[in-house]
């Protein structure tokens, strides 16, 4: 999945970080007593380019409106701008149609929303007792929790995949794992916590064979690289804008079109109704059939914008700058004595989220340490609890990188690392 | 450096060297877990008549919250309940102080080292997670022998 250049001819441009960064005003932030700010938690969510902030400004300062309804001309722009983000959203994805673009307000939420249709939805679709769910052991909380919901309302059994000792998962029993009574399989493209890149092909083919339903978070792929909803064969693809460039609360959720069409709403409301009467209602196609109430419009604009940004640079650049930064970090980090890195040791098949431990340091004092230095990471479970226990560790610190990270912002962790160790040796 | 402030020898001493660690006897036990960081504690308070005759722990966590429990056992144990209590309202007091308030060192000792650590909203928890700890067990232990009160 991520971009290994070949050929000098398919090798992409490196990124001019430099002018990159000068989009992005928060980075020219600095803290306690001058130090810049090194911001090394991406995975959590990204910053936001001046273009974004520019876009949704003027979005409240020229067009706003409600949308899909009013026959005034600021509804009529921000229906354009709201729908034309919709547009660019399944350009970004190859979409075969932009009505399988489905607006929610994060990756929880579209995933959520899967787990409930499928929760009320009928045969063959239908989740009940006699059926089941498969997961992983690497999921983010957001892709575990709906679907103990969902097992603990319906009866269904929910089972999951292990991981191998190196941070990978553990396929070896999949024929046991992913059986004829499965009815949805749902897995995380790239961990948030252990930066892992799944091999999407075994298990959809697996899924395929056995008529199950494929659903791929790909909260941590959407940022990082080249996603394409039809090349991975998936039938349901969620991720949240904030952590590609946009503003919080607005999430997409990809459906095919056939299954978006039988399967349930979840939420009603205004915006997702055809006809209402007191005794019943009728439905709006998909995607507004999925779409109750007034949408995260300036929300889903600024993702548009951000789209529009990332696509300028690139995703096959940026996959190929985190993919150095990522291979620059790994040989660093491993030479921090004490540090164990958590997840695979190498840039293979890996995303640019790299948790570690430090002796037996824990990472709040790592993080609180850091951060005196002006470094940003994360600490903590990551929503990823069950990998913690995996592993026999109660947490880790993570530094995660993106298209505006850099070789010296490594190297201050590098040297803040062993700040850490000084501090509390 | 504000770091200084949080990071107090008194604590990195009681965080090298925590006492009281270890489980032992006790009238009630507990089990506190901080979600946001996976801090946890199991702890268990021992009363003999109103005092308060041990503090014994097992915990995971960061510097503060390892020092804070070994600091509570300092504190509290050999104290009549009542007294206890009290230590352990100045102690909650201090810790929402938002980084405002000393702390009465008469009363709490080597506890107003965790001053400055009021004034980061992240970490409060992880000071007070043995003091909630104790303050559960002890409630649960006087609920289960409301009679040793005149022991």
């Amino acid at each position: 999945m991520i971009h290994t250049p070949r050929s000098g001819l398919l090798v992409p441009p490196a990124l001019d970080t430099e002018a990159i960064r000068k989009d992005f005003p928060v980075l020219q932030r600095v803290l306690h007593d001058g130090k810049p700010l090194v911001y090394l938690d991406n995975a959590a969510t990204s910053q936001k380019p001046r273009q974004v902030l520019d876009v949704v400004t003027e979005y409240y300062e020229q067009h706003n409106a409600n949308v899909h309804r009013g026959v005034h001309t600021l509804a009529e722009e921000a229906t354009a701008l709201y729908e034309g983000a919709r547009d660019k959203v399944a350009a970004f994805i190859n979409a075969p149609s932009r009505d399988e673009v489905v607006f929610t307000k994060n990756a929880s939420e579209s995933l959520n929303l899967v787990a409930n249709m499928l929760g009320w939805a009928d045969e063959p679709y239908r989740v009940g007792p006699d059926t089941e769910i498969v997961i992983t052991e690497m999921e983010h909380h957001s892709n575990i929790v709906p679907w103990q919901l969902l097992a603990q309302r319906t009866g269904a059994k929910l089972k999951w995949f292990g991981l191998t000792d190196d941070g990978r998962l553990d396929l070896s029993n999949i024929d046991e794992v992913i059986t004829e009574k499965t009815k949805v399989v749902s897995f995380v493209l790239v961990s948030n916590i252990l930066g892992t890149v799944n091999p999407v092909e075994a298990i959809v083919r697996r899924a395929q064979d056995v008529g199950a339903l494929v659903v791929i978070d790909a909260s941590q792929a959407a940022p990082h690289m080249v996603l394409d909803v039809q090349a991975l064969e998936a039938d349901f693809v969620a991720f949240t804008g904030h952590k590609m460039l946009a503003p919080t609360g607005i999430g997409v959720l990809w459906g095919r079109q056939e299954l978006l069409e039988d399967l349930p709403p979840f939420l009603g409301g205004g915006e997702m109704i055809e006809t209402v009467s007191m005794s019943s209602s009728t439905y709006a196609p998909a995607p507004h059939k999925f779409e109750a109430g007034t949408p995260p419009i300036s929300q889903a604009i600024g993702l548009g914008a951000a789209i529009d940004y990332l696509t300028a640079v690139g995703m096959d650049a940026i996959a190929a700058h985190e993919h150095r930064i990522t291979e620059y970090a790994l040989e660093r980090l491993q030479e921090v004595p004490e540090l164990r890195i958590i997840g695979p040791a190498t840039a293979e098949s890996r995303g640019a989220a790299i948790s570690f431990t430090l002796g037996d340091i824990h990472p709040h004092d790592v993080g609180q340490v850091l951060d005196e230095q002006g470094i940003a990471v994360r600490v903590g479970h990551h929503c990823a609890r069950p990998v913690c226990l995996r592993y026999g560790i109660p947490a880790t610190t993570r530094a995660s990188f993106y298209l505006y990270s850099t070789e010296a912002e490594v190297d201050a962790l590098i040297a803040g690392l062993d700040h850490v160790r000084n501090f509390f040796g | 450096m504000k770091m200084d402030s949080m990071y107090q020898e008194i604590i990195l001493d009681h965080y090298k060297h925590p006492h009281g660690k270890g489980l032992r006897d006790g009238d009630a036990e507990v089990h506190h877990v901080n979600p946001t960081c996976g801090d946890e504690i199991t702890l268990r308070v021992r009363l003999d008549g109103n005092t308060v005759a041990d503090i014994s722990y097992e915990s995971q966590g960061c510097s503060i919250s390892q020092a804070s429990a070994s600091v509570l056992n300092d504190l509290v144990v050999g104290k009549s309940v009542g007294e206890a209590q009290q230590i352990q309202e100045a102690f909650l007091e201090l810790m929402q102080s938002k980084g405002q308030a000393e702390g009465d060192e008469e009363v709490l000792e080597d506890a107003i080292a965790f001053a400055g650590v009021s004034k980061y909203p992240a970490r409060v928890k992880c000071a007070l997670l043995s003091w909630m700890a104790w303050k559960d067990a002890t409630a649960q232990a006087l609920a289960d022998t409301p009679v040793k009160e005149s022991a």
